[in-house]
Order: C-alpha cells, then structure tokens, then sequence
C-alpha cells in the first residue's frame, strides 16, 4: 500500500454556507415551530455538521477507504476471523426492495417473504449445527453466547437449579466467553489445557459438581485443534447436570464434517460474518444467531418464525427469555449467509471446511522449521505459532504483524491465545488460492531472516503503510475521542 | 465450488507436501464417533442465476415501501436516504476490512469512526461517544448496567412509556445480573411520565432513571422534573433520543444527562426487517473509562503525523475477560460509517431541514385527521414525528383495507394494552399530496 495518509478530517473540509444534499421543498402549510414545541425543548445552537458539497464527501470518504486493507484487497490471515471471500452477488440480493425496504411492524401477511427467509435460515442453521431450533435475533458472536447463557440460565431457573452458577471456560477461550458469563451473573471456573492443547479432562472431572451450569467450548479450540476427547468432556459435564456451549467462532472448520450437536452440545452459536462469509464492514455489522437442543428451544428469545402449511408466522417459544435485540436481528446480514448455504449446498459446505483445513496445514508445515510450533499436530482451520524464537533478536511478534503489511498482507491474529508465548495465529481460509499461500509462506520466511540480520527493518516497520507505527499509548493515557470545534 | 480456487491437482500437491494422501488424513484428530456420516439437510447448490432468482421470488413476496406508502414508525423510519450513501458504504475496502486491529493499515475506518463519534457528541452535546453498538434498545440496558457499576447500587427506574420493545431488552439484561427495575407510571392525560406519582419511587436507591425522548408514543417528556430529582439523589440520568430529533431538540447534555444512547436507523440506513442499523452510547468525560464498547482516539505516528487507533482497550473483554465493562466485542461500524456519510452530506443546515419537514408533515397528517369525525389526540403533550390517535376502530382491519389501497396505515397499539390507540409517523420522505389522499382514503373507511 502506497497511498499516504495525511486527509483532514471532513469538519475541517467545512465552509459555512455550502449544502451537499438538498430535500425537496416543504409542501404542507407551515405552522410556527413555537406553536409546536415549547422553547424550553428546543436547541439554540445547530450540531457542527460539517458544510461540504457532495463531491468533497464522496472524495473524502473515497480517499479514506483506500487507507484500508480489506479481503478484497489482499490476503487477510487474521485468525479465528476467518476474513474469507465475501461474495458481491450477495450485496444485490439484499438491495431487493423487498427486503431492504420492508418495515418491521408490517402486517405478516405482508412480508411472507422475509419470515421464509427466516424460517428457512433457522432450519439450515439446525441442520449444519445437529441441533433443533434457532434465534437469529443475537447481533454478532458476543451478542450470541449472551444469549445462549441466558438460555442456559432459563433452563436450569425453570428446573429449579437455579443455584447452578459456574461455567466452565477453558484457559484458551476467548475473551468474550468469560466477560458474557459476568453479563449472566455466572461464576467463570478456568479449567487449564492440556499438554495436546486440549481440555484437561482430569482437570474438568475435578471441577464439576453441583453448581455447574455448564461448559463453554470452541471446538477447534483457538490453538486449531480439535479437541479429541470431546465425548468424554460432554459426558462428564452432562453427568454433572450441566450443559455444553458450542462457540462457534472456529466452525469454518468443520461444516458437513462434524455437527456440534451430535458431540453433545447444547447450544451452539455461529459467527455468520465468519462462517457464512457476510463482510465484515470494518468491525460490523455481523451475526451470531443460536441453535439449540430441542430441550432448550421453548426457552429461546422470541418472536421466531414457525410454519403451518405455506403460511409463515411469529411465536413466542414457551418460555422464551424475552428479547435480546429489537425486532428480528440483523435481517440483511444474516440474509446473506442464506445465500451462502443456497450456493454451496451439502457438499459444497463440506469442500469449504476440507478446503480450509487443507490451506491451513499447508501454510503450517511451511513454516514450522522457522517459527516455533507449539502444538505440533494436524491443525484444524488455523494453527498459532509463537514468535518467541524472535526474541533473541531484539524483535517481537508485533513487529512481524507490522513488518507483513510492507509487502501487502495483513497481520495474523497477534497475543492470542494467551497461552502461547508472542502467539501468532493464522487463519489462511478456503477461498485463498496456492499462490497467494506460497507468497505469504516466502514472505514470511523472508521477515524472518531479515530478524537475523536487519532486526530494525522489523522493529521500525511498517514503511510501506499510510502512517508509520502509531503511539498507542498516547490514545489511552490522554484520551482525545472527538474533533474539538475551532 | 464458485469460491474455491485449489485445482485437484493442487490439493494432491499440498497433500503431498505434507505426507497424505488424502483430504480425511486431516480429519484424523477427530474420534470416529463424532464425524458425520451422510450429508447435510441443506438445499442447493445454485448458481449465480438461480440464487438471484431464488432471491426475486423470496422478495415478491413481500410488500415494500418503494410500492406502498408508509405511515408506519415505531423505532424503524421509512426517510430518505442520498444515494452516495449506499455507494460509498459499499466500497470494497470498507466493506471487506475488519476491526482495525492493525491500525496503520485500517486508518480509514478509524478515521470514520472518529468522525462518526464527534457528530454523536454534536448532536448530543455530550463529550464522548463510543464506536456504536447493536442497537438502541441494548444500547439502553448496557448504559443502566454501567450506571449500576458507576453507582454500585443495583435498581433503575424506567418509564412505562419507553418502547415496549425496548423495555423487553432491558428488562432481560438486568434480571440476568440480578438489577430490579421500577416503572414510573403513565400519565394517560398527558401520554408522558407521570410527574404526579414520583415521589413514590425509591430514588434513593436508582442506578439511574431513564427517559425516552421523544418517547413510545413520540411525545417530548418533562426531562427536567426527572433530572433534578435523581440527580438530588445520587443517580445518573440515562437519555435515549431519537437522532433526528436532536436537529431541532435540545441536546440532552443541556438536560444534565450522564449517558445517552439511540438507534441509529433513521440516519441514512435501510428499514431491512429492522436491521442492522446501529446503536449509539455518549457519556460524560468522567464516565469514559465505564464505557462498554470500542473506542477510537486521536494519536500520532512514528512521525508526529496525526492518526486514529482502538484506545481505552483496558475496558475491553479482550483483556479485561470477565472483569470487563461489558461482553461487547464489535461495533457496527459499516451502519456507523454510513451514517456519518449521511449526516456529512445533509450537512449543518440540510439535517435541520430534515428535522424541520417531519415535524411540520407530521403535525399536517395529524391536524387533517383529527378533522375525521370519530377520531381524537390520544394525549396532550408536544409531538415531534410522531403521534397516537384515539378512535374507537378496529385498526387491524382499517390497516388491511389501507393496505389494498396502497398504503401502510400506522401501527394499532391494541397489543400494547391500548386498545383504541394507533401510532403515526411521518417523516420528510411523505408528500402532501400522499397525506391527502391517506386522509381522505382513511375517511371513506371509517364512514
């Protein structure tokens, strides 16, 4: 990337007096605005929305996307985010009036359409998942593992369990899983991995008892590995009286493969925007709909679709939760991963997963006489090496990420997980070709002697990027957060 | 498959490289019992052509507003939205990046950002705004939840007439960490909070109280008479505003509000069903360090030249796990994105404008039917681009004979508890000539 960034913000394009877009002329009776809203309510000052022509905003923002590397833009290994490719057809499928333009509250028989859509999506979602039925309410994964433990929690209140407080998080989990267990009133129990970066099966045999809600798993775990004794971690946890969270972060891997549900777990959420190939948008908007066991599905957030006949209608579960959203969820996101599965179908979901598990074990041999391995087996979607062996350079694995972007790739998933020493975690996906692999594969080996011997061209990378390395910690200690008005 | 590019040949290769032979030598990790025989219930595959097509006959089955005309609100707005919008927003490097994790190679969505939080604190008054979040309704119940943190006391105060969808989304994320809520009553004269009754609330013991302005039935609230007492009482005031009305409303900041939140549909997103649009979240300068969600602030580069970054990350699930001000991992940053877009080209005086035709389109339809015989104001407060009917009618039914004739009547509150009710909306995107003819269409079917 060679464009320089150096773009003023859009305030500072402002000239007082000048409009961009204009609405047509008012057409009823005006009646003074006094006469409507008590002066009390009304603002003396208008917002300082910048003054520009449509032009200067559409050069502005024009200019500013070109400062982003995207997936259309070049190889994005970043792992456990599966940055695959998002395909264009799906932007003007949900263009389609008919479902970009429908309103909510319309009357069901008005948009029959939309509620297929959503039934037929939560069918689809069950099958690839091996469970029952699904919300698709839950706007992005975070926002489905809330939701999958408050059904968790329903569950166990509605059996009088309600005691039963504890989930259990592996030390490899993601962030989110303990901070959605905080958000439930859930007690995090860390149950440590073992030497194979699986769970300590001991370990867990241990720390389940009578307060156990549950287990939260992702599976391939963050390490890319499937964990082996996922059997028996069901059996124990389900023996206790718990039950298995499925997070679904990671199920690139094993679409058509393996379905969650018939390893034994409970709930299951999947990232769409991962999986299901729905864009990313520069940190959203995605989708984290849930599947679960038909035990649990009276408990699931409502409304969801059911079908009598070739009628389609809104019902609230039994005991549903509640809401955890305003109406349907996330509809044109999760829109397009429907389309997804329609063009992929049973096998083509299944050459997805193979394809992606192949691109990630390849990279790996590739690289793991240079970069430490930390867990050398056949890896799932993705694999974590540790820049550790760096360290006697001089040269961390920050550097490397930022080094990468020099020759037009973005960085792997860095620092994560917290259990691999200056963890590098790469996540190469199915829709990267062979070249594009070997290029990074060269790339990569290259930074890595040029550690060796020019550690600096590291440490003071990037030099290609629109600004050079950012002082993070300026941001944090004095929070400048807005534009302050001349 | 359409988007996997490795050839057999290739695969054979790559397998090679590794010593197999075959695609299941990398399944070997999984126990025999758990791999899945047979294939998924799923339909397709379909090509380009027959997935467009799949698609086409999904949306006619649906009714659109590019065909009827809308009277329809509720928290979802039928307005206009420039056409650059869609088109900018749909660039490829906006559309395919993710959270700027690297931010010397994403400056563009963090420079958005960026400018996306100062509108938010323009149009609030506030002194800082959060990256955006789901939507206005968890956007509420993560700022009651941050008022209790910041409060440490464990009850809010919410008003009977915030959305009732809304109320749901709160109502769900408080139980689940044990929070009590107490409602401040309707005043069904007035269809605000009734001020009458609020010395029976246990102030004392509030979190916070929160306002809805304008609120359910688009009415404006006495802010003022709620702000002094919670604040006297150690509480923080929460605000959730409709955006467009701050073109014309007071900002709540001016107000004395701790935390403010909103859902961004009505500034330059799609209807789609209700979503994606955005949630948005502003607080005090005190306070940003409670905030849940991403943050973008101002740096410098290795060169002292001006850049954008992820800060205050301190706060985040990511380091923080369960200590953390929330679970919430991503934004709606592309929803965000779009409406700083939007609220860039309308501009300082074309927002106004905005503002400006609903309140004067919305007080025309209502003026022109409260003509209709059999029809009345539901409540007395002040409006803004919204308002209740009263008519002793079966709406349901009058809805579906408007819909024969074009048009989406608005939304009957009957499953809300109030029975001869209806709710309106207008925003700038209504003719007149359309608001004639809904009236005079409406009149013929009640006569």
């Amino acid at each position: 990337m060679t464009v320089r960034a150096n773009i003023p913000l859009i305030f500072e394009r402002s000239t007082p007096g000048r409009r961009g877009y204009r609405l047509p002329e008012l057409d009823v009776p005006e009646t003074p605005i006094s006469e409507l809203i008590p002066e009390e309510y009304l603002r003396s000052e208008a917002p300082a929305l910048p003054e520009v022509s449509e032009l200067e905003v559409v050069r502005h923002y024009t200019q500013l996307s070109r400062l982003n590397h995207g997936v259309d833009v070049g190889f994005y290994p970043l792992g456990s985010c599966t940055m695959k490719y998002n395909p264009w057809v799906h932007e003007d499928l949900v263009s389609l009036p008919g479902l970009s333009a429908i309103h909510p509250y319309q009357p069901e028989e008005t948009v029959q359409g939309a509620l297929e859509l959503i039934y037929n999506l939560s069918e689809h979602l069950a099958a690839i998942a091996g469970l029952s039925k699904a919300s698709l309410q839950p706007a992005a994964g975070a926002h489905g593992e809330l939701t999958g433990l408050m059904v968790i929690k329903a569950y166990h209140n509605f059996r009088g369990e309600g005691h039963r407080r504890e989930m259990i998080v592996p030390d490899s989990a993601h962030g989110t899983n303990p901070a959605s267990c905080a958000m439930v009133g859930y007690k995090v129990v860390e149950v440590p991995s073992d030497s194979r970066g699986g769970v300590d099966v001991e370990a867990l045999g241990k720390l389940v008892g009578p307060n156990t809600a549950g287990l939260m798993l992702t599976n391939p775990n963050t390490l890319g590995l499937f964990d082996e004794n996922i059997c028996q971690i069901a059996k124990i946890v389900h023996d206790a009286g718990g039950l298995l969270y499925y997070d679904g972060a990671n199920a690139n891997a094993i679409m058509g493969i393996v379905r969650p549900g018939d390893t034994g777990f409970d709930v299951v959420h999947f990232n769409l925007h991962k999986t299901f190939s729905t864009p990313h948008g520069g940190g959203g908007p995605g989708a984290g709909p849930i599947v679960v066991s038909e035990a649990l599905a009276p408990f699931l957030p409502g409304p969801v679709v059911a079908k009598d006949g070739d009628k389609f209608r809104l019902v609230m579960p039994e005991h549903s939760i509640g809401r955890v959203r305003s109406f349907f969820g996330n509809f044109l996101v999760y829109a397009k991963a429907y389309a997804y599965i329609l063009s992929h179908g049973p096998q083509g979901l299944r050459e997805v997963s193979e394809a992606a598990v192949l691109n990630a074990n390849y990279v790996m041999n590739k690289l793991k006489d240079i970069f430490e391995l930390p867990y050398d087996r056949i890896c799932m979607h993705e694999f974590v090496l540790s820049g550790a062996c760096l360290k006697e350079y001089g040269v961390r694995t920050l550097d490397l990420a930022k080094r990468l972007s020099d020759y037009g790739f973005h960085a792997p998933t860095i620092y994560f997980p917290l259990i691999v020493e200056e963890a590098i975690m790469i996540e190469p996906t199915e829709t990267e070709p062979k070249s594009t692999l070997d290029e990074f594969i060269e790339v990569m080996r290259q930074i890595a002697e040029e550690a060796k011997e020019n550690p600096e061209m590291l440490t003071s990378a990037p030099h290609n990027a629109p600004v050079k390395r950012l002082d993070e910690a300026r941001a944090a200690r004095h929070p400048v957060l807005r534009w302050a008005r001349q | 498959m359409r988007y996997l590019p490795l050839t057999e040949d290739e695969k054979r290769e790559m397998l090679a490289s590794m010593g197999l032979e075959q695609i299941d030598d990398l399944f070997q990790d999984i126990p025999p019992e758990a791999v899945f025989q047979g294939d998924l219930d799923v339909p397709g595959p379909l090509s380009e052509a027959e997935l467009i097509r799949h698609f086409k006959a999904l949306a006619a089955k649906n009714q659109d507003t590019t065909k009827l005309v809308s009277f329809l609100g509720a928290g979802v707005y039928d307005h206009l939205v420039p056409s650059i919008v869609k088109r900018i927003v749909g660039r490829g490097e906006f559309l395919t990046a993710y959270t700027p994790y690297q931010p010397e190679i994403t400056q563009g969505v963090l420079q958005s950002i960026f400018e996306y939080q100062t509108m938010i604190c323009e149009l609030t008054g506030m002194e800082a705004s959060n990256a955006s979040m789901y939507d206005g309704a968890s956007a509420l119940a993560e700022a009651c939840l941050m008022a209790c943190a910041a409060t440490k006391r464990e009850l809010v105060i919410l008003p009977a007439t915030l959305h009732p969808q809304w109320q749901e989304v709160v109502r769900l994320y408080l139980e689940s960490q044990d929070v009590s809520i107490v409602y401040m009553p309707l005043d069904e004269q007035t269809g605000t909070a009734d001020l009458n009754q609020l010395s029976e609330l246990p102030w004392g013991e509030a979190a916070c109280a929160v306002v809805q302005q304008p609120n359910f039935f688009g009415l404006l609230e006495n802010v003022t008479a709620l702000e002094s007492r919670i604040h006297a009482n150690g509480g923080l005031l929460v605000m959730a505003v409709d955006p467009i009305s701050l073109s014309l409303l007071k900002p709540p900041a001016e107000f004395k509000a701790d935390i403010v939140v909103g859902d961004g549909q009505s500034l330059g997103q799609a209807m789609g069903f209700g979503g994606p649009a955005f949630g948005f979240f502003a607080t005090t300068e005190k306070l940003i360090r409670r905030m849940p969600g991403r943050v973008v602030g101002e740096t410098v580069d290795a060169e002292g030249k001006r850049a954008f970054v992820l800060t205050l990350q301190t706060r985040e699930q990511h380091i923080r796990r369960e200590k953390a001000t929330s679970n919430i991992c991503s934004n709606q940053a592309l929803n965000a994105l779009a409406a700083t877009i939007y609220l860039a080209v309308l501009g300082k005086q074309g927002f106004r404008d905005v503002g400006y035709q609903c309140l004067q389109k919305a007080h025309y339809l209502k003026q022109r039917l409260l003509e209709i015989p059999g029809l009345s104001a539901a409540f007395s407060a002040p409006s803004f681009r919204e308002f209740a009917i009263r008519g002793a009618f079966d709406w349901a039914e009058i809805n579906r004979r408007l819909l024969d004739r074009g048009f989406l009547g608005g939304l009957p509150l009957a499953r809300f508890g109030h029975p001869d009710l209806i709710l309106f909306s207008v925003t700038e995107a209504r003719t007149k000539q359309e608001i004639d003819a809904f009236v005079s269409t409406l009149r013929g079917l009640i006569q």
